[in-house]
């Protein structure tokens, strides 16, 4: 990603310059408050957005000049694992994971059988193949969504907020999951998330962001020495800082001494 | 101050028809889109048919009883007005042309927007939200080919079905209080209903009525769930959105249609 812009209408921008470069078989973090630009990263990469400047190239290729076609194409070799999942309510777990090969391979039943049962396996979820996603608790359909993006052995996964409401436990599964999967696959992920703890214990480079723009990288062991006052404030969940408690309002006296009249 | 107050009007009129016509325009768009993207739903046979059991069988409860009893109301009443005039023998035709030509299309396409369309919105909405349908679009599959089309497929499909059903069960309904509650003639019954009803044109139109009333609802039903605001009052909006614009959609189809069907019958 180079020199990247973006906004969803002119006069807000939500990613201002933002450079970051995701070297091929690491795990890197992109950590940052809710709101600052995140997801927006991962749709760019994605190409369900487009930037107003700047490029973003995947293995070469400029995300935003591919057509129609090559972006398919693209995404086909790109995994992602949304927030809460996104699995398709309609089909059981086994059917979720199948649904990727369905749609883009010509195997037959058996062979997809035997891959379903792997990826599940994989991430220690064969037994609740026919379940249905509405039986899983969260980690669980996290699990079978980070099954689903590696279905179809891609060479870039992205997990957006992968550890957002999860007992610790499965916070530590996922977490080691996403380890294990990037190093024995030989993937590269990329991993939107505001959870420090978790991220040190797994990522390989770390990036911050705020207000649209990279305030501070480095890798974990720079991060936990950082002096940089808005990663300490991150790193040691500070409640004021370089972010404000306060969302932008008029001074408190005077509003108050407005409504009290 | 009554200047302002006009200009404020006026421009709410204004912002409200640009809005209108902009989102025709992009319902346009959507439904040559859906069309494009068509053969892959018969390409695919079997999500076609999982709509048209979802759209089309179960509504088939609801269709077929409130056939039975709009039948039934039709036979009664039909025969209380048409007896004043000593024509209670027509009793035959009277409920078959009604029920083929009006009825059967428009009662059923009514039941059909609040039965199914709303449920087709609301999935759609619901996929939508949970960003199923994102996630679709990031595995390289496009939801337009794989959701949209094979659900508004099988509500086109399904409603000359249910209209055609809900006609045949109302004539049953005025056959079993005409014929036997209030005693007309069964010979003359059918035997009436024989000779006045024509294949072409009455049952024909009563069924182009429905297609194209189907083709309204379902297209309806998939871009309010398509264009939901993806959160639980945007879902909930869009489904009232489908069931109103549905109902007004048929209710205002039926009459260009009658004018442009039926309209040299009366004379010729």
């Amino acid at each position: 990603m180079t020199d990247v812009t973006f906004g969803y209408d002119r006069r807000r921008p939500v990613l201002r310059g933002i450079n970051m470069a995701i070297p091929r078989g690491k795990v890197v973090a992109i950590m940052g408050g809710s709101g600052c630009g995140k997801t927006t990263m991962l749709r760019l990469i994605g190409g369900q957005l487009r930037q107003q400047t700047g490029k973003v190239l995947v293995d070469g290729q400029s995300v935003k000049d591919l057509s129609r076609d090559g972006l398919y194409a693209l995404r086909r070799r790109v995994g992602m694992l949304f927030q809460f999942g996104a699995l398709f309510t309609d089909m059981t777990v086994y059917e979720n994971v199948a649904f990727p090969m369905r749609e883009h391979t010509d195997l037959d039943d058996a062979l997809i059988r035997d891959l379903v049962l792997m990826k599940l396996n994989a991430v220690g979820l064969r037994g609740a193949a026919q379940l249905r996603p509405a039986e899983l608790s969260g980690g669980m359909a996290r699990r079978v969504a980070l099954a689903r993006a590696i279905a179809l052995d891609p060479m870039l996964v992205m997990y957006d907020e992968p550890f957002a409401g999860l007992d610790p436990i499965s916070l530590g599964v996922v977490g080691q999951l996403i380890r294990t999967l990037n190093d024995a696959l030989g993937i590269t992920s990329v991993v939107v998330t505001h959870d420090v703890y978790e991220s040190l214990k797994m990522v390989d480079y770390l990036y911050f962001v705020s207000e649209g723009r990279i305030i501070s990288q480095g890798t974990p062991e720079e991060v936990r020495n950082s002096t940089d006052p808005f990663v300490r404030q991150f790193v040691d969940g500070q409640p004021d800082g370089p972010v404000p408690f306060h969302y932008p309002a008029r001074p408190y006296a005077e509003e108050l001494a407005v409504r009290a009249r | 101050m009554p200047a302002s107050t006009l200009a404020r009007g006026v421009r709410r009129i204004g912002a409200g028809t640009i809005r209108a016509v902009s989102r025709a325009g992009f319902a346009t768009r959507f439904f040559l889109l859906v069309l494009r993207h068509s053969p892959s739903a018969f390409h695919r046979l079997q999500l076609t048919a999982r709509e048209i059991y979802f759209a089309g069988v179960l509504s088939l409860v609801v269709i077929m009883v409130s056939g039975l009893f709009v039948g039934m109301v039709l036979g009664l009443q039909g025969y209380d007005a048409l007896n004043k005039y000593g024509a209670g023998d027509s009793l035959g035709i009277f409920v078959g042309l009604s029920l083929v030509r009006e009825l059967g299309p428009v009662v059923a396409g009514l039941l059909f927007a609040s039965r199914a369309g709303s449920a087709i919105t609301a999935e759609i909405g619901l996929m939508k939200t949970t960003e199923q349908l994102s996630a679709m679009e990031m595995m390289a599959v496009d939801p337009l080919a794989r959701i949209v089309a094979p659900r508004f497929w099988g509500g086109v499909i399904s409603m000359p079905l249910l209209a055609a059903l809900f006609s045949v069960m109302g004539v049953f309904g005025a056959y079993l209080v005409g014929v036997r509650l209030i005693g007309v003639d069964n010979g003359t019954f059918w035997g009436n209903m024989q000779a006045g009803i024509g294949f072409w044109p009455d049952v024909t139109n009563g069924i182009i009525k429905s297609l194209v009333f189907g083709i309204a609802v379902s297209l309806i039903a998939v871009f309010e769930g398509y264009d939901a605001n993806p959160t639980a009052e945007g879902v909930s909006a869009a489904t009232t959105r489908t069931v109103v614009g549905g109902s007004l959609a048929i209710l205002a189809l039926d009459f260009v249609l009658t004018v442009f069907m039926f309209r040299g019958l009366g004379s010729g």
